[in-house]
């Protein structure tokens, strides 16, 4: 037909050059001081021993309290131990925990968030309401339970927090879901005969991972939180592990701030801060590149 | 006099670190008291030219060159203060999305007085003024409407508050952007008619921005064609529309179906390729990489706007040939139209009732036939798409609902349907946008159900898909596209292969157009009749441009509030004699002068009030309370009329009215339509 050739040899593809997504995050300077900041404690965690030049459990009583100073940068704590050495190594169990225990609430959270949407009806309504039970008690509280009944461990730490996030995980999920769920998609999918599974997992999930991928990387600095309070709290790492959260738990237990050993506690607590921070500023520049 | 004049307007967009050109010398201007049209396909610019009359560009947009003067102001080299004065009192504006333009959590008198309150009326005053505002945009009952918050209003309701807000300052100029797009033909002929109204009273001056051109020629007293970013064509509305000089306009009045087209002997005339993107950076003129008559000389110089005479210019060296734009599809194609008497789907005792009571559809009783194509037409809320999504087994009906496929009942959910069921029925969706799969390549939108319904795999999975995309008119190369690097018109036959792909016998076709541009409308719409001349295919068409259900259809069934009122062959239906509410659909489509189609009336039809709330109806024939020729006698009232048979066989209307008094033209109503 005439119309035919007419018409396709005038289809330019309206193809621009357009940056991806990735790139486009490539450019943001939040995301690349972010990132410098995870990758500097992933190096850390992996190559901690080395780098430091003491090992951290090395006790040197004869410099006990030591303020910071060349030999020790960061000082020492009251049983001599490099703080230096501490805060480097101390970056590993926290980098092994949360990112699985992140990933591990994501996974499951995503799998019933897809449910409860697709779903919906009476299965959303019981499983939205046990969530919110869950969801009304203090994370804390729920981990000591749990970490008591199942003793302090690296897995328990990262099961208990995984099933802290899923709940929240899950809600979220669950309302992305809704919104695709009343795109004409869903429905010319059913007029396939494809089963839920196919259309919630090959249909739906493309379409809301943008959303699962920021809900990821919040709680993520949620987590890392999460395991630093309980740390402190002694529920976490276990001493003689080095932790951030736990080191500072040991200087407050021998009263460092009352006695004016300021780096025993300051140098942790910047670490922690300074994760949460990567992590979130991470974060906004990929909720901003996806919003773009 | 001249209220607003523009000259030689460049307005510039950055996008991605590059300007681009969105308009470019574009220049007109506005006398007082008179009505301009700006029309043109979406990207044209039309939309940037209110913005900028405004001040109003999003923030990577500037006017690059060019003046504006409104009112011997100039709105580009105002001050903040002076600029928000001209916007309260010199310049107002309506949008396409009337619920959109109010805001949801105040109440509509809050909201109205409001308007006149930044004129510096008191607060006692502008809620009397407000009010009295609100019943000059013939609202009936204002004080009960300004207590409602805005999502209590109808899309007719809102877009009246908003004009009324709009003409609270008695503006000099009103700037009218899509203003009833998003409405029905019934409401948008009496919003139409109100803006008329209005504009004798007040003696305000329009911009009025649409591309719908029927509206723009009965709205307008001149009108400039928008393509591009340039102004192709100008001139008195009605000259413009019955003989156009520039080949873009020639070819946009060809791509709407016009008096006595269908779909067996013609094809829609189309515009073939694409509007170029903004800083598309061609040399001369803009539309000679479309046109049939461009030659060598447009591509090497823009040309200027040349004066033709009459107060019309033309940005065409060639704008003598233009009427005489070759067509790009065939006039006659020689189809011969299978329709077989034999029905393949039936529903009976057809009814669905949602929750809270609302009955979307009562007792319809329909034949579908073998290689036809049905039309469904009706106001929104009329149970169009419930039919639809029922048929496809989307929406399950009540019970005691019989729908049969070729004699065997079909499961009322989609999910207790086997593979051989579901190969036979699919549909194409309005919006290719929710209908897609965004995550998903062309590919496998299109192969998924070839795998699924089909059973293909390997070699004959890939024939058939290059046979699907080329019977399409797509090319192989976009199988690896994904849905948002097509336009709307190429997304859209991504939508039809898929559902063509299963080899179906039913097809229903959910306003497959609306969402598209006429140039491309008309090409999916060609696309659309060649397959089913091809493949014998069955077609349920919802549509509410009746135009383009009387192109494609067969038969049509006319729905109000979920009932059949009429049912027969096009022809029947168009020609009359009418049920009362098919005459008023009719009449309240805007036409163009020449091309009028079968069966409309000269004079409107008013349909006045609202369509009833489907969870309560009214009693006895459900359209007696907007009915203009309800029987004195008060049957309507009463008793609900059966299906009467009409002239022709197959031609039933739900009437109490006899045929020979429906046949009558009745006499035009004339003053106000409330």
């Amino acid at each position: 037909m005439s119309d035919v050739t007419a018409e396709v040899a005038v289809t330019v593809p309206q193809l621009k050059a357009e940056p991806t997504r990735w790139s486009l995050l490539l450019r943001r300077p939040t995301f690349l001081i972010g990132a410098a900041i995870v990758l500097f404690w992933i190096v850390c965690a992996v190559f901690g021993h080395r780098i430091a030049s003491y090992s951290p459990l090395a006790q040197q009583l004869l410099s006990t309290n030591a303020a910071p100073s060349a030999a020790h940068w960061f000082g020492t704590d009251n049983i001599g131990r490099d703080v230096l050495a501490r805060v480097i190594v101390g970056s590993r169990e926290i980098l092994i925990v949360t990112p699985l225990a992140t990933l591990l609430g994501t996974v499951l959270g995503t799998v019933l968030g897809l449910a409860m949407g697709y779903f919906s009806g009476l299965l959303d309504l019981l499983v939205s309401r046990v969530l919110e039970a869950v969801l009304a008690l203090p994370a804390v509280i729920i981990a000591f339970l749990f970490i008591v009944a199942l003793g302090p461990s690296v897995p328990t730490l990262i099961i208990v927090i995984g099933l802290i996030f899923t709940p929240l995980i899950a809600r979220t999920v669950r309302s992305s879901v809704l919104t695709e769920r009343h795109l004409d998609y869903i429905a010319s999918a059913r007029l396939l005969g494809e089963n839920p599974a196919r259309i919630m997992y090959a249909e739906i999930l493309p379409n809301v991972l943008p959303s699962i991928l920021v809900e990821f990387t919040v709680r993520l600095g949620y987590a890392i939180f999460t395991v630093a309070t309980l740390s402190f709290l002694g529920f976490g790492i276990q001493p003689p592990t080095p932790d951030w959260g736990a080191d500072i738990a040991y200087a407050n237990q021998n009263n460092a701030l009352l006695s004016g050993y300021w780096w025993q506690v300051l140098f942790p607590a910047l670490a922690i801060a300074s994760l949460v921070i990567a992590i979130n500023l991470i974060t906004d520049s990929i909720e901003q590149v996806l919003a773009s | 006099m001249t209220l607003l004049s523009v000259s030689q307007l460049d307005v510039t967009y950055r996008v991605r670190e590059q300007d681009r050109l969105a308009l470019r010398d574009v220049s007109f201007s506005i006398g007082r008291g008179e009505s301009y049209g700006l029309v043109g396909e979406s990207g044209s610019g039309k939309s940037t030219v209110a913005l900028a009359l405004m001040r109003y560009l999003p923030r990577n947009g500037r006017v690059s060159a060019g003046s504006i003067s409104i009112d011997n102001k100039n709105p580009l080299t105002l001050t903040a203060g002076a600029l928000r004065t001209m916007r309260a009192k010199t310049v107002s504006m309506v949008y396409q999305e009337p619920l959109r333009a109010l805001n949801p959590s105040l109440r509509v008198g809050k909201q109205v007085a409001e308007a006149f309150a930044v004129t510096g009326s008191a607060k006692g005053e502008s809620v009397a003024r407000a009010e009295e505002m609100l019943r000059k945009v013939q609202i009936s009952d204002p004080a009960r409407v300004m207590r409602r918050y805005p999502h209590e209003l109808s899309g007719g309701m809102a877009q009246r508050v908003v004009i009324a807000m709009a003409l609270a300052p008695s503006p000099a100029l009103l700037i009218l952007d899509e203003p009833t797009t998003a409405l029905d033909a019934t409401v948008e002929a009496e919003v139409l008619d109100l803006i008329s109204g209005l504009r004798t009273e007040f003696g305000t001056s329009v911009l009025f921005i649409s591309h719908n051109l029927a509206v723009i020629a009965k709205m307008c007293d001149r009108v400039g064609v928008l393509y591009a970013g340039e102004l192709v064509e100008e001139g008195g509305a009605q000259a413009v529309f019955d003989n156009p000089r520039h080949p873009y306009t020639v070819g946009l009045l060809r791509c709407i179906p016009h008096r006595g087209q269908r779909k067996d002997h013609d094809r829609l005339d189309t515009i073939p390729g694409f509007l170029p993107s903004p800083g598309h950076g061609l040399t001369g003129c803009v539309f000679a990489p479309r046109c049939a008559l461009a030659q060598d000389r447009c591509k090497e110089a823009e040309p200027p706007l040349i004066d033709i005479g009459g107060g019309r210019t033309s940005r065409c060296f060639f704008n003598e040939k233009a009427p005489e734009l070759p067509r790009t599809t065939p006039t006659d194609v020689a189809v011969t139209t299978d329709v077989e008497d034999e029905p393949l789907v039936v529903m009976n005792n057809l009814s669905k009732t949602f929750k809270g009571g609302v009955r979307a559809l009562a007792d319809v009783a329909l034949t579908v036939r073998k290689g036809e194509t049905l039309g469904l037409v009706g106001e929104s809320g009329s149970g169009k798409t419930t039919l639809a999504r029922v048929l496809l087994g989307l929406t399950s009906p009540d019970p005691g609902t019989v729908v049969t496929l070729d004699g065997a009942p079909l499961a009322p959910d989609v999910r207790k349907r086997d593979r051989a069921v579901l190969r036979k029925l699919q549909i194409v969706f309005q919006n290719p946008d929710s209908a897609l799969n965004r995550r998903h390549s062309v590919r496998s939108l299109i192969g998924r159900p070839l795998v699924r319904l089909g059973g293909l795999d390997g070699q004959a999975l890939r024939d058939r898909l290059t046979s699907l995309v080329t019977s399409v008119r797509l090319e192989e190369r976009h199988l690896a596209f994904r849905p948002a690097q097509l336009s709307g018109g190429l997304k859209q036959r991504v939508a039809i292969a898929r559902a063509f792909g299963p080899g179906p016998s039913v097809v229903v076709c959910d306003e497959p157009t609306s969402a598209l541009d006429v140039s491309v409308q008309a090409a999916i719409l060609n696309l659309l009749a060649d397959l089913q001349a091809d493949q014998r295919t069955t077609y349920v068409f919802i549509s509410h441009d009746l135009g383009l259900v009387r192109y494609l259809s067969d038969r049509i069934v006319v729905l109000y509030l979920g009932r059949v009122m009429e049912v027969g062959p096009a022809s029947a239906v168009f020609d009359g004699p009418h049920h009362p509410y098919t005459e008023a659909l009719l009449s309240a489509v805007p036409i163009l002068g020449k091309q009028g189609l079968d069966g409309m009336h000269p004079e409107r039809i008013k349909l006045t009030g609202e369509i009833p709330s489907a969870a309560n109806p009214p009693t006895g024939c459900v359209f007696h309370t907007r009915c203009p020729r309800r029987l004195p006698t008060g049957v309507c009232e009463t008793t609900e009329p059966p299906l009467l048979e009409g002239e022709e066989p197959g031609h039933q209307i739900r009437c109490h009215i006899p045929l020979i008094d429906l046949r009558k033209v009745p006499a035009p109503i004339s003053g106000g339509s409330q």
